[in-house]
């Protein structure tokens, strides 16, 4: 299935000449999706200036994985991972609609599987801009972007054969998040003698449970807003039948109206649709990304505190006079890597704060320009038909 | 509501019902004005019971239903109408209902008022004018399930007919078709209508909860402009969940409303199709009857019985008379059903065009205000930095 390339939603691009990625295509196959990644760069470490590969959604977790545990990346916020392509919803519906055939009328069910249809489209088109959303920020960040595993993953045209975790590390993985969140706790408990960090600390997590319940309440919302548009429709169907059944002054109406509402209804969905790029994914995504600062916050966290032991650990072995060079070296590797940490977790957070406000603006401001455009137009459908009808009578 | 041709002499008459109030039981008082010479005065006012509207349809329905009149049927009585979709909470008391309940018994008496030959009827008058109206009774089966069996009885025993009647004009025939195809249609139309004023009532809700929720991402958002605009945003969210509401008010009192009102009426054109069965089914029982009658006549006059001969005739000169009659009753309900069903179809066209372009009117009403909201927000959200 072939696409245009959808604007990136979420991150102010640097047009940068030394490294471009996009995703240029995609193909749906029955459970998977197949991502074609394209990259530009002038950078001598590619052998060519412009080539693209095929990958799958496992292998964008597993170079968002292999970052996440790397020690030299802690000082940074790890770009979130895309989420999972999930057709699993659309694909019920259409299989419900195919097994619901016979009941219906031939106008009834063309119309209902375009819709669909166009349902299956968005969700494919939001998944590919998710992903290349991920490799964007990637790129566009000064030290991810020399990463090997990424210029592996962007070159290498064989399958990675990166697996998805079994069980038993999926089980890991879990056991690792309940210890991170308790420790996370024991680490925010402790007062941060930096003023930044401590406003930084207080700011996200206030601001992430709150992003949290933005975005699952705007959901509802445009979800609501969806089967308003589907109403419509359905009535705009029902008058078509009713103004087929005769030639009466009456009949005429209605099939005048059925086409107004189906232009209306037409213009509700795409209303919808527009809030959920703008509004909806601009709030998931930034919940992701929150998260992630959380997570860098944290991991700064779990630094100071290994650091303040090894300082207690160093007085301890000087008061026993006893492995004091040990305790030395140990405190000195603490030290340098809760400053390098410290350092680059400043920026990143002013950065991640730039960003932010960046986002925000350039969706609302497009969410706004939206809601005008289609406002005006269904204004404009209503009243040449308000105007026709009257002039009928 | 004014009709135009098919009245005589144009009068006025302004019938209104306003807010109801709780005496014991809720009360309608319908002011109006009239210029018809037949009423005591020009302006009155009466109070009346539900109950008291469903007797008047009873007494109309009992007089002139019979003879091919389609009577316009009231408003039911129980909450739930007619599609049974419980949409959001509503009670008795509820102001949506009670609200809904006025409207409808008002267009119920404008719809009896102009009727030409309902006018005429003194119990119409006596309703209009009477101080104090006597508690009607036996309005249990006018209750909506009451109502609702009535009009399916009515629809089955004329499926029944419909097979036998040997039908000399086909109009009547493509007519009852047209009528019941109609109904199904208004059905289906119905029930969709009800569940887009559910999902628009479920959009307001869910609008106002994600109204508060970006106020309080607003508020802890540290840039200042960013967080200006997001309380702008909660604000602009706030009217669309008050605009939302007043949409879901508008589908439902003009669209739904309107829908439900002719589905009402719709049973009223089979009933009185059916008294047309019935007229002719009475007609066909005589001349039965008759002939049954001459052949005893026959009969006596082989067996040589004189004695009972002059009963068989007179018998005869009987039923001669009855099949007459009958047959004159059935062109007479025939030619009243036929007129009926033209002016219905008459003044159905100008209700569903007058109520839907007000519809239309409100969703316009509804998009000038969007495009306000989103204009004042605009500036807002490009003044972040």
């Amino acid at each position: 299935m072939l696409f245009d390339r959808p604007r990136a939603v979420n991150v102010d691009l640097q047009t940068d000449a030394t490294l471009q990625v996009d995703i240029s295509d995609a193909l749906s196959e029955r459970d998977k999706v197949k991502f074609t990644v394209h990259t530009k760069s002038t950078l001598p470490n590619f052998k060519q200036n412009e080539f693209s590969v095929v990958r799958q959604h496992e292998e964008f977790i597993w170079l968002h994985d292999s970052f996440v545990e790397n020690e030299e990346y802690a000082g940074y916020i790890i770009p979130p991972a895309p989420p999972r392509p999930d057709f699993d919803a659309s694909r019920e519906k259409l299989q419900k609609l195919g097994e619901g055939e016979g009941s219906m009328t031939k106008e009834e069910f063309t119309k209902m599987k375009q819709e669909l249809e166009a349902e299956y489209l968005a969700i494919f088109k939001k998944t590919v801009a998710m992903h290349e959303v991920f490799l964007c920020r990637v790129a566009a960040h000064p030290v991810l972007r020399k990463d090997m595993n990424f210029h592996v993953f962007l070159e290498y045209n064989q399958d990675l054969s990166v697996r998805g975790k079994n069980k038993r590390e999926k089980m890991e993985d879990f056991f690792k998040n309940v210890v991170k969140s308790a420790d996370g706790v024991l680490v925010a408990g402790v007062k941060d003698v930096d003023d930044f960090f401590e406003h930084e600390k207080t700011f996200l997590l206030e601001y992430h449970n709150r992003v949290k319940d933005a975005s699952s309440k705007s959901d509802r919302m445009i979800r609501s807003h969806k089967n308003a548009a589907d109403d419509i429709n359905r009535i705009a169907s029902t008058l078509y039948t009713l103004g087929t059944q005769d030639s009466t002054d009456v009949c005429k109406f209605f099939l005048k109206v059925s086409e107004l509402f189906e232009k209306t209804r037409k213009i509700e969905a795409r209303v919808a649709a527009d809030e959920d790029l703008k509004l909806a994914d601009l709030l998931k995504y930034y919940l992701r990304e929150s998260q992630a600062a959380k997570d860098l916050l944290y991991r700064r966290g779990r630094a100071l505190v290994d650091y303040e032991n090894a300082n207690k650990a160093l007085d301890k072995a000087r008061a026993k006079n006893k492995d004091v060079l040990q305790a030395e070296t140990s405190q000195q590797v603490c030290c340098q890597k809760f400053e390098k940490i410290s350092e680059s977790a400043k920026q990143e957070l002013i950065d991640f704060k730039t960003r932010r406000v960046a986002a925000f603006r350039k969706n609302l401001v497009e969410l706004a320009e939206l809601e005008l455009k289609h406002a005006k137009g269904n204004l404009q459908l209503l009243q040449s038909c308000v105007g026709v009808l009257k002039g009928d009578t | 509501m004014q009709l135009e041709e098919e009245v005589e002499d144009k009068f006025e008459l302004n019938i209104s019902i306003t807010n109801p109030e709780k005496v014991g039981e809720f009360h309608y008082i319908s002011p109006f004005s009239t210029t018809l010479p037949m009423f005591r005065s020009k302006t009155f006012t009466v109070r009346r019971r539900f109950s008291d509207f469903l007797g008047l349809y009873e007494k109309l329905s009992d007089k002139h239903t019979p003879n091919g009149y389609i009577v316009p049927p009231p408003p039911e009585k129980s909450i739930m109408g007619m599609t049974k979709v419980k949409v959001g909470k509503e009670d008795n008391s509820s102001a949506e209902f009670v609200e809904r309940r006025r409207a409808a018994l008002e267009r119920y008496l404008q719809r009896v008022v102009f009727h030409p030959s309902l006018l005429q009827d003194p119990d119409v008058r006596e309703f209009l004018e009477r101080d104090d109206m006597p508690r009607a009774h036996n309005t249990q089966a006018l209750s909506g399930a009451g109502f609702l069996k009535m009009i399916n009885r009515a629809t089955d025993s004329l499926s029944k007919m419909t097979i036998k009647m040997n039908e000399s004009d086909v109009w009547f025939e493509e007519k009852l078709q047209e009528v019941e195809a109609e109904d199904q249609q208004l059905r289906k139309l119905h029930i969709m209508v009800d569940s887009l004023v559910g999902h628009r009532k479920e959009l307001s809700v869910n609008t106002g909860g994600f109204a508060k929720s970006v106020a309080m991402l607003g508020s802890s958002e540290d840039n200042t402009a960013l967080s200006r605009a997001l309380s702008q945003l909660a604000e602009v969210e706030d009217k669309m969940e008050q605009l939302h509401q007043e949409q879901a008010a508008s589908d439902s009192f003009c669209f739904a409303e309107l829908l439900a009102d002719y589905i009402r009426l719709l049973g009223s054109v089979r009933a009185s199709f059916d008294q047309r069965m019935k007229t002719w089914q009475r007609w066909q029982d005589a001349q039965n009857m008759l002939q049954k009658k001459r052949e005893t006549e026959a009969k006596l006059l082989w067996a040589n019985k004189p004695d009972k001969l002059q009963q068989a005739k007179d018998d005869i000169t009987e039923w001669e008379a009855k099949v007459t009659q009958y047959e004159r009753d059935f062109d007479r309900v025939s030619a009243t059903v036929r007129k009926e069903v033209l002016r219905f179809e008459k003044e159905k066209a100008c209700d569903f065009k007058k109520q839907i372009i007000k519809y239309l009117e409100s969703l316009l009403q509804s998009q000038q205000q969007l495009i306000k909201y989103w204009e004042a927000f605009l500036p807002e959200a490009k003044a972040i930095a």
